[in-house]
């Protein structure tokens, strides 16, 4: 392990290249961009999050936008409470999330395949109707936050604060979750991925891990919702609609899973196109879906094929 | 000897098809014992409720004394049942060491460590390498598993169920679709294992049954048509116009 | 209080079979394919627009539903040739994807065509008015002919799949996909046959539901997910199942979110009470899928020991 694995190098770059994104963008005078960088990094966190289930686990959520809800909830009710330390709101979004994704994880994950998919879009729906009916938080219009919180005392009202902290965020989430996939528990949760009739017959109950990994991704998901809601000043149900969830799985597998890295990279690529085709048209998402039903038809293997022969995210952890 | 397993009337049924019939069987310590059957005669079946992937209509398994009918797969390998798939179920993109290592990972110690790297671990590594010496895949360890021949997955598949440490070895067809050489050395190998293991094999390969077991018994229709040393199934008409007629 | 009640029991009827004609075609795909389709509300949403559509036209409702349900057919039949049929043997994540994008595009695509404003399709008016139905109780027609045609698909899909070989091969199909293939029926023939009905259904329960609800583009993805829901607790593949979760979710939704405030209010003061009804009552019937799953993780209906 002395020489650097290529995805590692990959996403090291990565890193490097946002974090002299600020700089560089007010030096062309274009500070509002650092905004839209921002925006990346927060959903490079969801990403990478919902890569350790899809990616490495082989659980197809359709409801990961739901841990971005909590967080971003937790800023408002942190808020509302007086609370406005950033670490104790990502710990009131982590324990919203811990045992939601605990309860909702374990009846899903009883199940398999088709319904696997649609009951955690379901469970998810739930969440977005419970929130949507919490007329004191705003329902269905959400509700502006009066200030973004603070760190340890430091504030993070201003754009470089926030910045620095997701960025600061996403790479402690990376290298954690790098560690988790290569550990123990990684290797058996990649085991359940590739066949877990196999992996019982070794001797192992695939549930417990793959609920655990459930409710870890949930959390890092939540921390995501926190950055969020600090970055807009504002929580809204739509946060955690189910169109955000398909584009979660979007730009993970843009990116391709199983990786770590092309979570970061999808991410990144996806929210900048997004904002391009934005100014282009109001009818992007026309585009855009067009272009992934072709993906999915006429590139072998799907996206994932595409995004392996493009290069992005390099080959998948093994 | 005192019996390791032992089968009481089990019964398993797909709709209307009773696949398992009453089967009553039991299997010393230390035994070699082949079940051969002609092909739909439940053999895998009867393996997958040995082995708690599916669990009997009614019917006891005994395992050294204990009922364990109703265990799930994983606690039964925990005590030392292990069993090989008829079609290869690997871990496909996962490299052939990491293949056995996760099951050498399995009876050693916790796998809820969540922050050191398992591919560090040497001692998991060497007993996982000498599950693939033992089946002749040390040269292959760092392949993907299915980067490997067919032959060598047979072979894999075995590393795994060894590297399980088990007592008892359940094996569902272990020859098929290997080839001159490398049969021959599977085979090799179950002489090799017979000394240490118990092991209920199911074959096809007429010879490799006679060569390798201690007692045969004849599944036809779900049922056992015959037990005995392998002399005596050989020569036993009932079986000859059942089975062996066919082909043998 | 009885009355609203029993009104509100016909609502919840009316939305269910609404539900019913959605998740049928859905839930056999699912069955027979294995095969995940986000892109199923769609259908619906199609049959509403071209419905409104040709309604407009014509001038007539009976005649927009001669052209709109056969038009939502082979809007259905198009879709399964140049997409569909090219994702049974994908992965679930790339039916995930690619209907996914199927949906981006064709809600984007309505709005193109439509606008984003609501549409309007007038009532016919031999079905306007409202019936007395028991004592000073009374309840649109429109309303009950929309039950009773729903009623009357289902009938005759009960019949269908009971009494003509596609039927059983079906009934076989969405429950031992691989035996059906080993009979020699060629399956893709089977299921274009089966998508083909699904679509129809879909797009004649958007059509029928016109007059009564606003068309909009987001109409096709709010019944989906409830859909999902019937489907689950119905069993996937299941027709039986899907009817009773339908009708069962239906009524639960409506009733619930009437009642449920009145009800709680006999444990706990009225304005905790309005407050808790209001965020329960959305949370029914999704309440109601984890604990069916949680006594059965296939749904009421749904083979045992389906992987
Ligand atoms: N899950 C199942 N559902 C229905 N029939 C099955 C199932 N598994 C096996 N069978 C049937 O049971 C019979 C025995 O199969 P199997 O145990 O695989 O036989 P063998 O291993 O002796 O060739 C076959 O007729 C097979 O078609
Ligand atoms: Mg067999």
């Amino acid at each position: 392990m002395s020489a650097l694995a290529p995805r590692l190098k990959a996403a090291l770059a990565l890193f490097v290249l946002m974090a002299l994104v600020p700089p560089l963008v007010t030096a062309l005078g274009d500070p509002f961009l650092t905004v839209v960088a921002n925006r990346m990094l927060v959903f490079a966190i969801a990403a990478l999050s919902l890569d350790l289930i899809l990616g490495y686990g082989a659980m197809v959520s359709f409801g990961h936008a739901a841990y971005l809800g909590f967080g971003a909830y937790a800023v408002a009710l942190g808020a509302r409470w007086g609370v406005s330390d950033l670490l104790a709101q990502i710990l009131l979004g982590m324990a919203m999330s811990a045992g939601f994704a605990l309860v909702t994880g374990a009846i899903s994950l009883r199940t398999k395949g088709v319904y696997f998919i649609m009951i955690t879009l379901a469970f998810a729906q739930m969440a977005y109707f419970f929130f949507v009916a919490q007329s004191s938080l705003g329902g269905d219009d959400g509700v502006a936050l009066q200030a973004r919180s603070s760190l340890l005392g430091v504030s993070l009202e201003g754009d470089l604060a926030l910045y620095y902290v997701t960025l600061g965020a996403l790479v402690a989430i990376y290298a954690g979750l790098y560690r988790l996939t290569g550990s123990r528990f990684g290797r058996v949760l990649k085991g359940t991925r590739e066949n877990a009739l196999r992996m019982q017959a070794m001797g192992y109950r695939p549930f417990p891990y793959q609920l655990i990994a459930y409710v870890i991704a949930a959390c890092l998901c939540s921390v995501a919702g926190v950055l969020l809601a600090n970055l807009t000043e504002y929580v809204s149900p739509a946060y955690m609609g189910w169109h955000r969830s398909g584009e979660l799985i979007v730009m993970l597998v843009f990116g391709g899973i199983g990786t770590l890295t092309g979570a970061v990279a999808g991410a990144l690529v996806a929210v900048g196109l997004e904002e391009v085709l934005a100014i282009f048209s109001d009818h992007w998402r026309l585009g855009f879906g067009l272009v992934l039903v072709l993906v999915v038809l006429f590139s072998p293997d799907g996206l994932t094929g595409l995004a392996k022969r493009l290069g992005i995210g390099g080959s998948k952890d093994v | 000897m005192s019996e390791l397993l032992e089968i009481r009337d089990l019964r398993k049924s797909f709709g209307a098809l009773a696949v398992t019939d009453g089967v009553s069987l039991s299997v010393a310590e230390g035994e070699l014992h082949a079940v051969i059957g002609p092909n739909g005669a439940g053999k895998t079946t009867l393996i997958a409720q040995l082995s708690g992937q599916l669990s009997p209509d009614s019917g006891l398994v005994l395992y050294d004394g204990e009922d364990i009918t109703h265990l799930d797969m994983a606690t039964r390998v925990r005590r030392g049942l292990a069993r090989s798939f008829q079609i290869t179920a690997l871990l496909p993109g996962m490299s052939v060491l990491e293949n056995v290592a996760l099951a050498v990972q399995a009876r050693s110690g916790s796998s809820f460590r969540f922050w050191r790297d398992a591919g560090d671990e040497e001692i998991t590594n060497a007993q996982a390498r000498v599950a693939l010496e033992e089946v002749g895949l040390a040269d292959r360890a760092s392949v993907l598993a299915s980067a490997l021949s067919h032959g060598e997955q047979r072979q894999l598949e075995l590393a795994v169920a060894l590297a399980t440490k088990p007592r008892l070895l359940l094996l569902d067809e272990p020859l098929a679709g290997t080839g001159g050489q490398e049969a021959e050395r599977l085979i090799a190998l179950m002489q090799r294992l017979k000394s240490r293991l118990t092991i209920v094999l199911i074959e096809h390969d007429m010879d490799a049954v006679f060569q390798l077991a201690d007692r045969v018994s004849v599944l036809v229709y779900g049922a056992i048509a015959a037990t005995g040393s392998p002399e005596a199934v050989r020569a036993d008409p009932a079986v000859r116009a059942a089975y062996l007629g066919e082909g043998a | 209080m009885t009355n609203l009640f029993l009104l509100q029991l016909l609502n919840g009827a009316q939305f269910g079979i609404l539900l019913f004609l959605v998740a049928a075609g859905l839930t056999l795909v699912f069955g027979i394919m294995d095969f995940i389709n986000l892109a199923h509300g769609v259908l619906y949403m199609v049959g509403a627009y071209l419905m409104a559509t040709f309604a407009g036209l014509t001038g007539s409702f009976w005649l927009g539903l001669l052209l709109a349900m056969p038009a939502t057919l082979v809007f259905g039949l198009v879709l399964e040739f140049l997409v569909f049929r090219r994702l049974y043997d994908r992965s679930h994540l790339d039916q995930v994807l690619a209907t996914f994008g199927l949906i981006l595009m064709l809600s984007e695509g309505v709005r193109i065509l439509w606008g984003s404003a609501p549409l309007n399709v007038d009532m016919p008016a031999l079905l306007s008015g409202s019936v007395p139905l028991a004592g000073p109780l009374k309840y649109p027609v429109y309303r009950i002919a929309v039950i009773a045609a729903g009623l009357a698909s289902a009938v005759g899909l009960w019949a269908l799949i009971n009494h003509t070989r596609a039927g059983m091969l079906l009934r076989a199909g969405a429950s031992n996909r691989p035996m059906v293939a080993a009979l020699g029926v060629d399956i893709s023939r089977l299921f274009m046959l089966v998508f083909a009905f699904g679509a129809m259904l879909a797009g004649f329960a958007g059509a029928i539901v016109a007059p009564i609800l606003s068309v909009d583009p987001g109409m096709g993805e709010s019944i989906l997910i409830l859909t999902f829901v019937v489907i689950v607790i119905g069993g996937v593949g299941s027709i039986r199942g899907a009817f009773l979760a339908a009708i069962l979710v239906g009524v639960v939704d409506t009733v619930g979110r009437t009642f449920g405030p009145i009800w709680l209010r006999m444990v706990m003061d009225p304005s905790a009470a309005a407050q808790t009804g209001r965020m329960l009552a959305p949370m029914l019937v999704y309440l109601l899928m984890a604990a069916v799953l949680f006594w059965s993780p296939t749904g009421l209906f749904g083979r045992k020991g389906a992987k």
